[in-house]
């Protein structure tokens, strides 16, 4: 998902850097206040960890292989705000140093793979450690569907930012339907090897594990139930969303087109003024059914929003219910 | 940290763009890169300027063709989706031999391809002429927050270590017979990826307990360097300028 220079329009690069720069200077004061003098070394060393888990390849089907992410799994192991400075860190490097993603691109890029997956990521997370008995197993369940969430919700938020920054006429509807859903697969590897590689910290080391800071020793022990959590909530979860997402991606525009034929306004539209003006090419490019398509981006983009929003104070509060020499 | 570090991504030489300031490059680069990000994709001509104002930076900072080729690649992924957009893009079209392709798809395919090339090659050409330490020195220097870069330094300096462990437990695994290839097979990948975080995040705290011994406080210590000259001010003022005026005539022609 490293976007390269000029991938969106120049309003979306400017406004997506705003609220990125915004969201990375809040994290940063925060995870000062969390490791104090131990950031520094803490932080770049999980980072760099972040960089090599991103080298981790593995199996999806048949030899095709796809990648880690790790924005969930930075911010269970290390807290939201800590871990997303991790995650923010290794996609700035990327753009300078190895070319990986764009300069300008920048501002989208920390957004949908640092900020979006870790604060978004961890108020999923949360939610599933209510839900879920407080053991090993409910943290590695919930730390399951929370990575799965996270991917899920960086390609909606990428689906969103070409709605606003389209640079070729390819619809919100078909950019939305083939992100979410390609990206719906890529997230049962990101959620398995993210739960798997949680459940092998639990086990070696608990107090490493920031989600997991509630647990008793003796509620370690049991991580049997949670893989069947896991899996039943991970099955649940992927139903009732692909058949949303079926219902509004694939059914309604087909439906809404032939109305609009129907009726007649399907021609109509086509000759509006605006088609003459600069803003053509980039304004509308991404929309193809107007008022379905910001439907989708309105409700889809507020349910992450929110979830970023409450990630954010998720990582707030905490900070001031622990004591900060435990962590 | 020595030169190993950057092997891969430095090309070492004398230039007179290896021995600019970081700080200049990273302003000129980010110059450069926003007028390419901003340009009209019909003005065919103004890429082709940047194209050749590239190539000659690259050639004055003797980089070969095939070292900016080669890394070139990373940008591969997003070429890949750049090329089904003609197909999948609406608009009026055009025959090309069988398939009946999208006009403005092919303008939107060309948009995305010729920016991350040239956007790439700007960053390549800057990795190729600074040293990694440098570069984040550099953004220090232009006010980033001191606690962002002192982290970004600490990843770097480790970054190899890490990946070199990463390595040696993959070696590890394949020496074993494992070759996954279904993701129900994963479990050792994920195991591994626990451990190295544990590996790191141990590292860490030693490291941390160590500059504890000597005198950390919490902010990095920074060291005076030597002003730059004026000249490489002015240098890096015509490039950028240069590529804003293409720009912006590209943005009134079109």
């Amino acid at each position: 998902m490293h976007a390269p220079d000029g991938f969106l329009g120049v309003g979306v690069a400017v406004a997506t850097g705003i609220i990125s720069l915004i969201v990375i200077g809040f994290a940063l004061r925060q995870s000062k206040k969390q490791l104090s003098d131990k950031l520094i070394p803490l932080a770049g060393i999980t980072a760099a960890f972040i960089f090599a888990a991103q080298m981790f390849n593995f199996p999806v089907a048949a030899g095709t292989t796809g990648h880690l992410l790790g924005g969930a799994l930075a911010a269970i192991l290390l807290g939201p705000s800590v871990g997303v400075i991790a995650v923010t860190i290794v996609v700035v490097v990327q753009a300078f140093i190895f070319a990986d993603g764009g300069i300008t691109a920048l501002g989208y890029n920390v957004l949908n793979m640092a900020i979006v997956p870790a604060y978004g990521g961890y108020a999923v997370f949360r939610i599933f450690r209510r839900m879920l008995p407080t053991s090993a197993g409910g943290v590695i369940g919930a730390t399951g569907s929370a990575a799965w969430a996270s991917v899920v919700m960086a390609s909606v938020a990428f689906s969103i930012q070409w709605l606003f920054g389209a640079t070729a006429p390819v619809s919100f509807d078909d950019v939305f339907a083939a992100m979410v859903g390609v990206h719906a697969l890529i997230g049962i590897g990101e959620g398995i090897i993210s739960a798997l590689a949680v459940g092998a910290v639990l086990a070696s080391r608990p107090d490493l594990v920031y989600g997991a800071a509630d647990l008793e020793r003796s509620q370690l022990d049991d991580s049997k139930v949670g893989m069947r959590t896991f899996v039943v909530g991970g099955v649940l979860v992927a139903l009732v969303f692909s058949a949303v997402i079926s219902q509004f991606a694939v059914d309604n525009p087909d439906g809404l087109e032939r109305v609009a034929e129907d009726t007649g306004f399907i021609e109509s539209s086509e000759d509006h003024s605006l088609a003459d003006s600069i803003f053509a090419d980039y304004a509308t490019d991404g929309v193809s059914n107007e008022t379905l398509s910001l439907a989708i981006a309105g409700i889809v983009g507020t349910a992450v929003t929110l979830l970023v929003a409450a990630g954010i104070f998720m990582g707030l509060r905490q900070q001031r219910s622990r004591d900060p020499a435990s962590v | 940290m020595g030169a190993g570090h950057t092997h891969a991504l430095y090309v070492h030489e004398h230039s007179a763009i290896h021995r600019m300031a970081p700080q200049t490059k990273l302003v000129a680069a980010l110059g450069m890169v926003a007028s390419i990000a901003v340009t009209p994709r019909e003005a065919i001509w103004a890429f082709a300027v940047y194209a050749v104002l590239i190539g000659s930076i690259a050639a004055l900072s003797r980089i070969g063709p095939g070292f900016l080729a080669a890394r070139l690649l990373a940008v591969a992924p997003f070429v890949l989706f750049a090329f089904l957009i003609p197909f999948i893009a609406t608009g009026e079209t055009v025959e090309i031999g069988f398939v009946e392709v999208s006009v403005p798809g092919l303008w939107g395919a060309w948009n995305i391809l010729i920016k991350a090339v040239l956007g790439a090659s700007v960053s390549i050409v800057l990795t190729a002429t600074t040293e990694v330490a440098e570069i984040i020195r550099g953004l220090g220097v232009l006010r980033a927050p001191a606690l962002f870069t002192s982290i970004a330094v600490f990843m770097i300096r480790y970054l190899e270590l890490i990946t070199d462990e990463l390595g040696r437990m993959r070696t590890a695994m394949t020496a074993r017979g494992y070759d996954p290839r279904w993701i129900a097979q994963a479990r050792p990948i994920a195991t591994s990826a626990g451990a190295l975080f544990v590996r790191s995040y141990e590292r860490g705290e030693r490291i941390h307990a160590a500059m504890l011994a000597r005198g950390f406080t919490g902010e990095m210590p920074t060291f005076d360097r030597p002003a730059i000259a004026r000249s490489q001010w002015v240098v890096v003022l015509v490039v950028i300028m240069v590529f804003v005026a293409v720009a912006t005539v590209a943005l009134l022609v079109t």
